[in-house]
Order: structure tokens, then sequence, then C-alpha cells
């Protein structure tokens, strides 16, 4: 099964901007982009291209693991609205 | 200020803050209680169980109305090579359960509307984006609408406490003090789970599985079962996605197909994935959890044991020991940092905080040599089966020596001689000092 099968599962109310936002000029400098690795959901993916890091958002668990792992510290991050975000059943 | 103005906040409506809070209420006091979540639970996750003394010490009669799934008879240990596994199983079905089974979207859920019968006011949906600090004293938060004020304010706010580190009683969580889980939930017949794990009714199973995808890896298994339902997951320690070039799902995918674990889940439908951080840090890393007009609680304060897989238990007697502090505070009416350490006295006094000092040095021991105890030993074992059931013509006394020979070639002598002092040294103490 694929992550995004698996996300499809979860319930989720996106809100339209962003909790995450990375500082995208120190990300150009980031070497390891551990964002990319650590996130149970995928949320980072840089872009090569367009030398930039997708955060989608929208699918965050709001666990806080790319908060901490972040070398850079470059991660402004803060929990979604209340009336947003993920809603888990089964935790 | 007068009319958003109260005696207590309590921040987070997980164990540690409902805890708090029905403490509180049950004194006579006011206190709200806020969570960012729809409903209380709704955006925790754990293994997981809850331990049935110390939820009796907040709710006496849970065990009649809460929602419990299963009550747990059997603890499985699965100590997994890449593609053996060894399972050792202890099963008590005589005494009382130590632990039930329990889905948070519903247990959290149960223990709020508890709180709120017992007087709590409990407000959902609703984040509190900073504390109000003056003349450096916690007097209150800030939600997205706005200002509340209180005599004391309680973080119960989680494994990340943005709050607490606001304030600077904690600072930010390095890679290896924490650990990423992930968990999915499976739907299977009732049936099913009970042939599966040799259940009877209501009765629930643990598996704690160590090694497999994880090995050479700071990182455990688990699997519990609910009613219908089979959870599994893994934490693994922030520090080695990075190093391994892997990513919390896929090891988790990678777990469940081993064969020791796949038929375990065989044909579950997904219900839900889910995932959250785990404090490992310990004794150690607990951060100051008493300010002026503050108190940290649960996770929020690192309360972990995770030796021991304990965290909610630490949760509720920490919340619990908070409430009585602050109802002892409002007595006198003195909400200063000397009046609310009562409560880090009372915690140290517990074994909340005993314990934490017991396995204060499993941590750093443990990733110093985690590619003894996480990843060669565990091999060692089931390699040692693998030898000791085979039937090859050759004789028992050559296959014994061999693996002893084995045993000592893949390791130096001074590896292992390392590994048995940090042996004694984490044994010294855990039972002496």
């Amino acid at each position: 099964m694929s992550l995004e099968d698996k996300l499809s599962k979860i319930k989720y109310e996106p809100d339209t901007v962003s909790h995450l936002r990375p500082d995208q000029e120190k990300c150009k400098t980031c070497k390891k982009k551990i964002c990319t690795y650590v996130c149970p959901a995928n949320v980072y993916e840089w872009i090569e291209d367009e030398d930039k890091l997708l955060v989608k958002f929208e699918n965050c668990l709001e666990c806080g693991a790319c908060r901490i792992a972040c070398e850079k510290k470059c991660i402004e991050w803060e929990y979604p609205k209340g009336t947003k975000g993920v809603t888990f059943k089964n935790g | 200020m007068s009319e958003n103005k109260t005696e207590v906040i309590v921040v987070g409506a997980g164990p540690a803050g409902i805890a708090c809070a029905v403490k509180i209420a049950r004194s006579g006091h006011k206190v709200i209680l806020i969570e960012r979540g729809k409903f209380s639970g709704s955006k925790n996750i754990f293994g997981g169980a809850i331990y049935a003394q110390p939820t009796r010490e907040i709710f006496p009669d849970f065990e009649k109305t809460a929602p419990l799934e299963r009550k747990n008879v059997e603890h499985k240990y699965a100590i997994l090579g890449e593609y053996d596994g060894t399972v050792v199983s202890y099963t008590n079905k005589h005494e009382l359960p130590v632990s039930y089974t329990v889905l948070r979207g519903k247990f959290d859920r149960w223990m709020a509307e508890e709180a709120k019968k017992e007087g709590v006011i409990l407000v959902e949906e609703t984040v509190v984006r900073e504390l109000i600090v003056k003349d450096e004293a916690v007097v209150g938060v800030k939600t997205e609408l706005e200002d509340y004020y209180a005599d004391i304010v309680v973080l119960a706010d989680g494994v990340n406490s943005l709050l607490a580190k606001q304030i600077g009683l904690r600072e930010d969580l390095e890679t290896k003090d924490v650990a990423v889980s992930v968990k999915e939930v499976f739907k299977l017949p009732k049936e099913k789970i009970n042939d599966r794990f040799h259940l009877n009714d209501d009765e629930g199973c643990i598996y704690e599985i160590f090694g497999g995808s994880m090995l050479g890896m700071l990182g455990l298994g688990f699997i519990y079962t609910n009613k219908e339902s089979v959870s599994i997951g893994l934490g693994v320690t922030l520090d080695e996605f990075e190093k391994h070039k892997t990513k919390p799902y896929e090891l988790l995918d990678k777990l469940k197909q081993h064969p020791v674990i796949a038929p375990l889940i065989k044909d579950g439908e997904l219900l839900e994935y889910s995932a959250h951080l785990i404090p490992e840090g310990g004794y150690k890393k607990i951060p100051t959890i008493v300010g002026a007009g503050v108190m940290v609680v649960g996770d929020a304060a690192m309360l972990v044991n995770n030796f021991h897989w304990e965290g909610t238990n630490l949760a509720m007697i920490s919340g619990k020991l908070a409430g009585e502090t602050a109802v002892v505070a409002l007595a006198k009416g003195d909400f200063s940092e000397n009046s609310l350490d009562r409560y880090r006295i009372e915690l140290e006094k517990s074994f909340v905080i005993k314990d934490l000092k017991t396995y204060r040095n499993l941590m750093d021991e443990i990733h110093l040599r985690k590619e003894s105890f996480l990843k060669y030993y565990l091999e060692r074992i089931n390699m040692f089966f693998e030898m000791f059931i085979s039937v090859n013509g050759v004789p028992k006394r050559k296959l014994f020596w061999d693996f002893i020979k084995n045993f000592i070639k893949n390791r130096s002598i001074k590896e292992l001689f390392k590994d048995f002092f940090s042996v004694v040294k984490l044994l010294w103490s855990i039972l002496i000092k």
C-alpha cells in the first residue's frame, strides 16, 4: 500500500494557508534535508528544478518531527487552527 | 479582564491534563481545560495500553463505563532477525489485568466527558498560541480568539510543548532524545483476532518487537489487540532516518512483511495511519517543570519510561500531583514558584521520577552500544536457535563450537568486554545506585 493510500484513510480538514513555513533561502543551503526523510507523511519534497522545498502541509500529521530534525532550525512550525488539521479516531 | 479570569487553566486534554483538571474541580475550584483538537483524544496517539492502577487513582470506577478494548493477559517479546524470530511469551489470565488496550479517540474523549461531569469546563477546538507573562509570572494564555487569565496555568500540551519552550522552561529537543512513531490500525473480525493471538473473549495480547526492519537502529515495534482491530507500529529515534536513508513508514511496511508478523495482520483492512513523537530522553532531559504561575505535566515534561513502555500512567500521576499542588496553592493564595514547587517535590517522591532516575543511564548506553544490543545479540539469539534445531548430519559438538567461534570471531573481545561492562554499569545503576 502506498503512502498516499494510507493518508487517504485519515480524516483531515486542511487549512488554506500552511502552518509549516520553512525559510526557503536556508533550505537552498541545506545539504542533508533531513525533513525529506523523517516526515511520516512525506510532507517535504525537494524540487531540484525549482530549487525549492515543496510543503504538502495538508498531509501533515502534526507530529513535530521536522521541527526538531531540521538542521537549519528554519521551519516555522505551529499547530493548525483549532478547527483544522488531522483528526485521529484510533490513536 | 475579570470575566476572562479563572483559577486554573490547563492546556491540553490528554491523560495528564484531564487528571490535573479533575483533581482541581473535585476540590471545588474553577478550572478550564483547553484542547486544540475537535475532541479530546483526536490528536493523540500511543501504542497502546492504559494502566489500571494509575487510572483508578483518577477515575476509581473507570472499568465499569470507560470504552476499553481488551484486558491484556499476554505479553510477547519478539526478537526478530532479517527473516527469522524468537518469541518469548508471558501469559497470566489469573490476576486482575494490569493494562487495557484503548483507542485514544474514544478513551480520552470519555475521560474528558467524565471531567466535565465533575465541573471541569472543557473548551475544544482552541489552540493556545502563547502564554501571557507578567512580572516574570505566567498569568494567562492567548488563544486564537481571546486572552484568558488564571492564577495558575498547567502545561499539558504534549511532547512538542511549544509553550514550555516559549517561557524558557525547556530547550529544543535533540534528535536523539525523541522518537517518531508510526502506527497502523487494521480492522479484523473478533474471532480472527482471538484465533491468531490465542485469546478468549475480551482478552488482549501485546507484542514488543526488537530488531526486524529496525536491526541496529534505536527503535522498537509493537502490536496491540483491540476489540475488532489490531494496532501495529514502531518508534525509532529521529537521528536514525537520515543515517539509514529510510522513512518511518518504510520501516513499518518492512516490519509488516516479516514472516513472524505478517500472518497476524493478514487480510486486515487499514482503518487509520497515524504518527506521533515519543520523548525518549529520560531523567536527564526532564525540563524545568515549575515556574511562577506555571507547572508542566505529562509528555510536555518528558515523563516517559521507555524501557517499560509507560507514559500515560506517568502523565496521569504527574497531572494528579500538579492538580493537588494547585489546590494547596489556591487555598494559600500563593502562586509563586516557591509555592508550586510542591509539585516537583511530590513528583520526586513518587515512582515517576524514581523510575526515570533508575533508568537515567539507559538511553546513553543503548545509543553507544546499539550495534550490540539492538543488532548483534538479537541476531545471535536467532542464530542459536537456528543452530539448535538444525538436523543436517553435522555432529552437535561441532555445531556448538562453530556457534561459539563465530560469536567471538564476529565481535572482537574488546567489544564483548565493552558490552559486558555496559550491562554491569546499567544493572548497577538500576539495582543499586
